[in-house]
Order: structure tokens, then C-alpha cells, then sequence
């Protein structure tokens, strides 16, 4: 089969031009991929302080918000975040996350009955975040603690969703 | 008038075409109200499309002031709720006829030879058009919609390997922020509608280049081999003209649409935006948009151990088959007469959705948060009862037994309602029930005292008809000799 002067050059042309697109993918990948590149090191998550140890009794579950580590100007309202915090005997603490480990939705504390209820797809948990009824598959979310110069911090600054791996090997408390 | 018609079309020369292209000859008998759902859902859609840009002269797609510009389109921009509302109900008004189209469409048999590829793309555009409505309720940026991105994300994180990146991908970041609502602003506003524009193109293009479906006929069966020339033969013989012999009621189905979407706009107003979008106000009880309340009754009701299997591979089989449909049965009957499944398939579905849409309008699975407070124990349960069995009710609503317990019709539903519980468990399995829980309700061991436990246990065994006795274990007077049978009347 001949090819034509002009025919191969049509071909060259398209080799040329997918050659170039291909250059170009590269950044607008990348671009898009940003949120998962992490180039952030060491993730999202660092140490946040939720006030003073004070503020939580012991022997009760307190609420209490943090401002999320890595926001942007616009974020309002959605860059605070809350959690339940539950002061076993004055010196161990669980921090749970607001969200529900079957499909994210707030769950509520209810003193009386020492259950966390969930208003989605009633799931409900014990006081110790176990799972006690519901879809769920697992009890709640826990984020690591410290306490430092009377000041309880958590490790937290990400949504903790049931397929993350880093979530479900629920960290346990450092300072027990 | 002419010669300004004449001058355009001397360069443009689409005159030609354009007539063609109106008066191409359609079966007679397609010419009919059947046929009207295709061009109505297109109507919609261009409405969509002019309601949108007039809401995004005004929306601001960012976190902290997307809902601020919400109430200001519903409140102080005039007719701006109007614009809110159309849009709001031609959302809806767009899928159900999109729904609508695809059973006429199924139905009739269209999605066969040679019109496979028409209907691969009119499940595409399904696709578009659900994704259109989930990513509009996201641009609608309240509770709900914040709620319902955490849905989402939890959903697709359990997809296998991928889940974690695809969570912050998702969300442009590690949590539902503001890089979130862009990203579902361009989705929503320049992806999704390119993409439908170009399928709606592409659809259109096929459903002139292949002719309108013939009606239907029980024996008339479609073989590969013949079915073009049997086709242009119809059209030969008993063809119309598409404009105007058919075209007259797809216009009246249109305008027709319109005016309700209109009528629905003006009357009932647009939807939402619920409360702010902020997630440090947990009194709240998300619920999804109309569409996807299926969806919802679906997560509450699977087993937890069927739940990730389910999410992951259920969707995935639908569009398989939905993909698939063509190709398997690309030929034969095409009359719903001779196809007793093609019906029961959609009698099924349709009964499906209906009920899982018709549950999650009073969602029996959740718990009413507030019941314990606000629903009193009804008079005629406490009327003539003992100070103990009083204590009991009183404990039923301070451990919140309410939330999930109906008593006489009010309460939650998440358990079984407990008007006459005394009839169906003795007292001991109903301290067994309240200490361990169990059948999906929590253990309140731990949680009770045992007076407490006492108490709810002797109310509990009130709750019984006036005339019939409560259930008691009747082997418990032969273990422990008489005045042990458990009845709540027992003398020291």
C-alpha cells in the first residue's frame, strides 16, 4: 500500500497533536487528583485542642466543636466541625466523631438512657461507642487524645467515612 | 419577509433539509399521545436549562454563602422563589417523564433492532439526568444537603481499594467544605449539562436517522434480516407527515407540562433551602429529595452484612442490564401483549419503588428523637394503676423507651409498638428483653437500676386488653410453688 505524501502528513499531524495532548493531560491530572496528593505532608490531620479538661466532668459525655486544621476563607460554617467527648473517670477520655459510622449522618447523645441515636437509619451506640443496634456495622468513630498543660487535644482535621481503612483501626488512647 | 428568508438560506442552505427532516414520513399510528414523552422531557429539559442560568445570575457557589444567597433569591430578589420554584419542579417534573419515557419505551418494544444503540444512550441520559438531581440537592446547601454529601462519601468509601481516595476526591478535600460545593457547582452547571446536551443531540439525531418506532402489533416480530425493509415499507405505505400530522400533540403535551410545572411553581413554591448548612446543628433529621427516597428506605431496611455487597454491586448490575437489554433481546415480539415479563418486570419495580418511596415518608426505622419529651403517656395507660406502675411509665420516658415504642399510635416505630406487650411476653422475658436487648434493640443493663428495671417491667405488664389476661410462664408455679407465676398481682 502507498501512502501519500499529504495522507501521511494528516497522520503525522493527528501523531503531533496527540503527542502535545498527552503532554497537557499530565498537569490538568494531576490538577484534578490534588485533593488525594497529600502534597501536604503528613495528611490532613494534626493535633487540635478542644478547650480546657474542665469543661468535660467526669463521668459525663460532653459536645464540642474544633475548627477544622486545613480550611479555606470560604468554608463558613462547614469548617467546624463537632465531636462528643466522654470522660470516663476524670482521666481516661473517648473522643467520638459526630458522624455515624453506618452513613455519616449526626448522632445524638441522650444522657438519660446512655445511648447515641442516630436520626438517618437508627442506629444506635452504648456509651463506650460499641455498637448496640441498627445498620451500623461497627461502633463510632474515635479520634486519638492527649492531654497537654490541662488542655484535651484530639488528632482529627478529616470526615471519617466506614471504608477508611485508618478509621476502622480505631486508635486507641495513648495516655490510658 | 421572504426575500430575508431567501437571503439566509442562499448561505446557510438548511431550507432543504429542515423541511425534510419536519415532514420525513412517521407510522400513522404513532401519531398518537403515546409518543409525546420523548419531546416533553426535552421541553423540560431546555427549561431547566433557562431557569438555571437565571439562578446562577444570583447563587454563589461558595460554603459560607450559598444559603445567605438562597434566601435572598426567596426572599428579597422579586420573583426570585419563582425562579427557584420552577426550576425546583422541573427537576421533578423532568425525571418522572424521563422515567415515564423509558417504560413507554420499554414497553413498545423501541429498544429494539435497530435501535439499540438509542436506547445505550437514553440510559446514559437517565444517568445524567439522576445526577442532575442528586448534585442539584447539593447545590441547595443546607442541612440536608450537607447531610446527604455525607451519605454519599460514606457510600463510596467502602468501594474496595479505591474508597479513601475517592472520598477526597469527592469532596475536593478531607471534609464537606467549600472546595465541595465547587466542585458539585461545575458538575452540576458545566460537566453534567455538556454531557447531556451532547447525548440529547446524539438521541435525537438516531430517533430521526432510524424513524419513530412503529406501534406495536402482538405477531409482528422483528428479525435482523428483514425488519429495515419492512420498516420503510410502513412508512410507505401508511406513512404521515411528522409535522404536522404527529407533531401537534407532542406541542399540547409540552405546553400542557409546562403549565403544571408552572401551576406547581406558583401554588406550592419553591423547595427548601432547609436549615443552615452548618454541622455543629445536630438537631436535625436529613432526609434526601424526592427521587432518592427509595434509596433511603434501601439503607435502613438491608442487614448490616448485606449492606457494602449490596451498595457496591446492586447499582452496577442494574446498568448491566439495563446495558445489556438490547442485546439480549434484540429481536422478536415487540407488542407488551406477547410479553408477560417485560410487564411483570415493571408491575414489579414500580411496586418496589412505590413502597420503599411510600415507607420513607413516615421512616418507621428511625427514631423519633423527641418522642420521650414531647409524647405523653396517654391518660388510660396510667388511669386506676399503682404508685409503682406509675413509676414504671415515668421511666419509660426518661430512658427515652418512647423514641422507638409506640403507645397508643404515638411514638417511634423503629420497635414494635407496646399497647399490649404484656400479652405476648411474660415478665420474665420482658426483663430479659429490657436488661439484654436484642432483636435490634440496645441492652439497657447497664443503664437501669434494678428498681428501675422493676418499675418499667410492672408498667409493662399493665399493657394488656381489658379483657384478657397477660401471658405468664406456666411452668414458673411448678418451679417456685404457688404464688410465683409471675402475675403482677402477687400478696406477700
Amino acid at each position: 500500500m502507498t501512502v501519500t505524501r499529504r495522507a501521511f502528513l494528516v497522520k503525522l499531524g493527528i501523531g503531533f497533536n496527540a503527542l502535545v495532548a498527552t503532554m497537557l493531560a499530565v498537569p490538568i491530572v494531576r490538577y484534578i487528583l490534588s485533593p488525594i496528593a497529600r502534597e501536604r505532608r503528613p495528611g490532613y490531620e494534626s493535633w487540635l485542642s478542644l478547650g480546657s479538661v474542665d469543661h468535660f466532668p467526669a463521668g459525663q459525655t460532653r459536645f464540642a466543636t474544633y475548627r477544622n486544621p486545613i480550611v479555606n476563607p470560604w468554608d463558613g460554617e462547614t469548617a467546624t466541625i463537632a465531636c462528643w467527648v466522654r470522660n470516663i473517670d476524670g482521666e481516661t477520655f473517648q473522643v467520638f466523631a459526630i458522624n455515624c459510622a453506618h452513613l455519616g449522618c449526626p448522632v445524638r447523645w441522650f444522657p438519660q438512657s446512655s445511648l447515641f441515636m442516630c436520626p438517618c437509619h437508627g442506629g444506635a451506640y452504648y456509651a463506650d461507642g460499641s455498637r448496640a443496634s441498627g445498620p451500623p456495622e461497627r461502633g463510632l468513630f474515635e479520634y486519638p487524645y492527649k492531654i497537654e498543660a490541662g488542655n484535651l487535644l484530639i488528632k482529627a482535621g478529616e470526615i471519617p467515612t466506614p471504608g477508611d481503612v485508618a478509621a476502622i483501626a480505631a486508635e486507641k488512647p495513648a495516655c490510658a | 419577509m421572504h426575500s430575508i428568508g431567501d437571503w439566509f438560506d442562499q448561505r446557510l442552505q438548511l431550507a432543504t433539509s429542515v423541511r425534510a427532516t419536519m415532514t420525513h414520513p412517521v407510522p400513522q399510528q404513532t401519531a398518537s399521545w403515546f409518543y409525546v414523552f420523548g419531546s416533553a422531557a426535552l421541553t423540560v429539559f431546555v427549561l431547566q436549562i433557562v431557569t438555571g442560568i437565571l439562578l446562577a445570575i444570583v447563587y454563589v457557589p461558595s460554603a459560607g454563602e450559598a444559603w445567605n444567597s438562597l434566601q435572598i433569591l426567596n426572599h428579597e430578589i422579586s420573583l426570585g422563589w419563582f425562579i427557584r420554584a420552577l426550576h425546583g419542579w422541573g427537576s421533578n417534573f423532568m425525571l418522572a417523564i424521563v422515567l415515564i419515557h423509558m417504560v413507554q419505551v420499554f414497553l413498545f418494544g423501541a429498544y429494539k433492532f435497530p435501535r439499540e444503540l438509542t436506547w445505550i444512550i437514553g440510559v446514559l441520559l437517565l444517568l445524567m439526568t439522576l445526577g442532575m438531581a442528586f448534585t442539584g440537592q447539593v447545590l441547595r446547601f443546607d442541612q440536608d444537603a450537607y447531610w446527604g454529601l455525607g451519605i454519599g462519601v460514606s457510600i463510596s468509601s467502602r468501594i474496595p481499594v479505591l474508597g479513601p481516595w475517592l472520598v477526597n476526591l469527592l469532596l475536593g478535600g478531607p471534609i464537606i467544605a467549600g472546595a465541595t460545593l465547587s466542585r458539585f457547582f461545575a458538575l452540576h452547571v458545566f460537566v453534567i449539562p455538556g454531557l447531556l446536551i451532547a447525548f440529547v443531540v446524539a438521541h435525537v439525531l438516531l430517533v430521526l436517522t432510524l424513524g419513530v418506532n412503529e406501534w406495536p402489533m402482538p405477531g409482528r416480530v422483528v428479525r435482523r434480516a428483514t425488519y429495515l425493509q419492512e420498516y420503510h415499507q410502513l412508512t410507505r405505505e401508511q406513512g404521515v407527515p411528522f409535522v404536522p400530522a404527529a407533531v401537534w400533540k407532542d406541542i399540547f403535551f409540552s405546553g400542557f407540562i409546562l403549565l403544571s410545572i408552572t401551576a406547581c411553581a406558583a401554588i406550592l413554591g419553591p423547595f427548601g433551602p432547609g436549615g443552615q448548612p452548618d454541622p455543629t446543628i445536630i438537631q436535625t433529621a436529613p432526609r434526601p429529595d424526592y427521587f432518592f427516597l427509595w434509596l433511603y428506605a434501601v439503607l435502613s431496611l438491608l442487614p448490616p452484612s448485606l449492606e457494602t455487597p449490596a451498595l457496591l454491586i446492586g447499582p452496577a448490575l442494574v446498568l448491566l442490564v439495563l446495558l445489556g437489554l438490547p442485546f439480549v433481546s434484540g429481536e422478536g415480539e415487540k407488542s407488551w401483549r406477547r410479553r408477560p415479563i417485560a410487564v411483570l418486570t415493571i408491575l414489579l419495580v414500580a411496586v418496589a419503588l412505590g413502597t420503599f418511596t411510600h415507607l420513607s415518608e413516615y421512616a418507621p426505622w428511625s427514631p423519633a428523637m423527641d418522642a420521650w419529651s414531647s409524647e405523653p403517656i396517654p391518660q388510660q395507660y396510667l388511669k386506676g394503676h399503682t404508685a409503682l406502675e406509675r413509676q414504671g411509665a415515668l421511666v419509660f420516658q426518661a430512658k427515652q423507651c418512647h423514641n422507638c415504642h409506640m403507645l397508643d399510635s404515638r411514638g417511634g416505630q423503629r420497635g414494635p409498638a407496646l399497647d399490649v406487650v404484656a400479652v405476648r411476653l411474660t415478665p420474665d422475658q420482658l426483663v430479659r428483653q429490657v436488661i439484654q436487648g436484642g432483636g435490634n434493640m440496645p441492652a439497657y443493663g447497664k443503664n437501669l437500676s434494678p428498681a428501675e428495671t422493676t418499675a418499667l417491667v410492672a408498667f409493662l405488664e399493665t399493657l394488656h386488653p381489658a379483657k384478657q389476661a397477660p401471658a405468664r410462664d406456666a411452668s414458673r408455679v411448678l418451679a417456685l410453688g404457688a404464688g410465683h407465676d409471675g402475675s403482677p398481682s402477687i400478696e406477700p
